[in-house]
């Protein structure tokens, strides 16, 4: 099969690798029919995440059909148009039987801190992604589930996380009607987080980047009040002038380990990777938000340390909020807001990029050419 | 307006916007929302047994000291080879807690690349950097049209960051050059 590999920093290629195969009673083969890029693969891709070997398949973000499931598997077919959410997990741990699907003890040797991520590196389990025409999905019988007969694949592609992310970044603002929200961020992710606040009654929400075209969307697709950061000498205080002086009541960082705006930090963690992640978005998140407000944290960072601005996180009485999105269990829901036209997933996607030329969209993603916003990637076996 | 207990108020009130805005307010009600409260033990995962069947370990599997024993299911991508896999190894002796674990590995990559790189031209199938990198894209995709005249904040850097990134580089070729002529001069 064809299948898109990491040959180091900034360099990928597809090469032909031989079909996975069953490695546990509860796997299930499934032959990828889309699947995309995510702002997260870049940190991958920049090689920013420890323990991502040469000849790794990324991708967790993908829908397909059912090839062949393991012999414990029930609830899935051979045939079957399934959706994977980006988490692997068992089900049944502690954490699981709490809901905490990111969070599973039973899939990740090594680590403890994150959960099983497709293509995520071996600091995330060491499994091959979706960028693929075939993927391994352990827990077959827990991960996937079908493809609603009446959703577009676009749609059930972006439900897998950027979507499910972006709405459970929302939630984690604890967001109480007429409350200002700032979203840091107006990627896929921050697009939807700033749409969902919305639907959770906020009274005005704010998005900031610096890509003017991202801003657009956000005004269009999120009816966002936006500001690009390069036109105000210090985004935090601009922030306080146009919410009374107190600052906003729930920050969003969408941005997560790359943030531009700061060059001491970009140096120190995109250039030289002497911190897990620049945090300039989540300090402006702190910065921006009123004292015993909410910050949630819905960008990626490693697992190295960051130069986070705590201090004024304790001393402003903030409660931070965050974790990898438990992608299952916002589903239901998610599909009745889809369903309902409340969230148009495919409004985002901007590139749809054969998996040949998918060192093409690499670059593309990483230096936002071509005004790109979410890319996804289309397996030649489909 | 003067610092007094009053919450701003929206320019647009609920009404104004649920008017505006299709599914304004529809999770207002925390119930509604999927994620609250965080720990919910009612859902139904799809699990039906207490502790997975254990995966077939087919080399020693590398893990986390933090774990008492190997995770039943475990991803198979690329195992550890070579001088980087020597290196992962010796990372995967320090806790999670220790900065050395996640520097050694961030090494590991790096020389990992270098090997790759090296054996890749003994091959059939070199590393090719004009093709992995997708550099060509910069002609197809608007390189220059993406990123003048647009207010974008990574321009100010993007000239600087090959030789930021380059620079550990070229101190560690420098220092390799420098302790090889010196032992070459005490040879002489």
């Amino acid at each position: 099969m064809k299948a898109m590999v990491y040959r180091g920093p900034y360099k990928v290629r597809v090469e032909e690798k031989d079909i996975p195969k069953l490695e546990h009673p509860n796997d299930a083969i499934v032959r990828v029919s889309l699947a995309a890029i995510c702002g997260s693969d870049l940190h991958l891709y920049h090689g920013m995440m420890p323990d991502t070997r040469i000849g790794m398949t990324f991708g967790h973000e993908f829908v397909g059909v059912v090839h062949e499931v393991g012999s414990s598997v029930q609830n899935l077919k051979p045939g079957d148009r399934v959706m994977v959410p980006f988490n692997i997990y068992c089900g049944s741990c502690y954490f699981c039987s709490r809901g905490l699907y990111s969070n599973c003890h039973n899939v990740n040797p090594n680590a403890t801190a994150v959960g099983g991520i497709y293509g995520y590196s071996h600091t995330c389990g060491g499994y091959d992604g979706g960028q693929a025409e075939y993927v391994r999905v352990p827990f077959a019988d827990v991960g996937p589930s079908l493809v609603p007969e009446w959703m577009e694949e676009e749609d059930a592609v972006l439900l897998t996380d950027a979507v499910a992310t972006g709405y459970f970044g929302a939630q984690l603002g604890d967001i109480s009607e007429g409350d200002t929200v700032v979203v840091f961020g107006a990627g896929p992710v921050g697009l939807v987080a700033a749409k969902s606040s919305w639907l959770m009654g906020a009274g005005r929400v704010i998005v900031i980047d610096h890509l003017e075209y991202r801003l657009e969307k956000a005004r269009a697709f999120a009816h966002a009040e936006t500001y690009n950061f390069v036109e105000y000498g210090d985004i935090v205080l601009h922030m306080k002038k146009i919410t009374d002086y107190l600052g906003a009541d729930v920050a969003i960082d969408a941005v997560g380990a790359e943030a531009d705006g700061n060059l001491t930090q970009h140096v120190t963690s995109s250039q030289l990777k002497l911190q897990g992640g620049s945090p300039v978005a989540l300090n402006w998140a702190i910065d921006s938000v009123r004292k015993g407000g909410t910050v949630s944290v819905m960008g990626a960072y490693g697992p190295m340390f960051s130069a986070v601005k705590f201090g004024d996180a304790m001393n402003k009485g903030l409660t931070l909020r965050m974790n990898q999105c438990p992608v299952k269990r916002q589903w239901p829901r998610l599909f009745e807001h889809v369903r309902n036209g409340y969230l148009k997933p495919n409004d985002i996607v901007t590139h749809r990029i054969p998996l040949e030329h998918i060192a093409e969209g690499y670059h593309m993603f990483s230096a936002k050419l071509d005004n790109i916003i979410k890319p996804l990637i289309v397996p030649s076996a489909s | 307006m003067p610092y007094t207990a009053d919450k701003p108020k929206p320019k647009e009130s609920s009404a104004q916007l649920r008017a505006r805005i299709p599914g304004w307010g529809v999770d207002l009600d925390p119930k509604d929302r999927p994620s609250v409260p965080r720990e919910r033990t009612d859902l139904v995962t799809g699990a039906h047994w207490e502790f997975p069947e254990r995966q077939e370990e087919k080399w020693p599997r590398e893990r986390s000291v933090e774990h008492r024993f190997l995770t039943p299911v475990f991803g198979t991508s690329t195992p550890p080879a070579g001088l980087s896999g020597m290196m992962r190894k010796v990372a995967y002796r320090y806790s999670e807690g220790r900065a050395a674990h996640w520097l050694i590995l961030l090494a590991a990559d790096r020389v990992n690349a270098w090997e790759s790189h090296l054996k890749s031209f003994i091959s059939l199938h070199p590393d090719n950097p004009i093709t992995e990198t997708g550099i060509l894209s910069e002609f197809s995709r608007h390189g220059l049209r993406s990123r003048f005249g647009r207010k974008r904040a990574d321009l100010a850097h993007q000239w600087i960051d090959p030789a930021i990134a380059a620079g550990p580089w070229i101190l560690v070729g420098g220092g390799v050059y420098a302790i090889a002529r010196t032992l070459a001069r005490r040879k002489t």
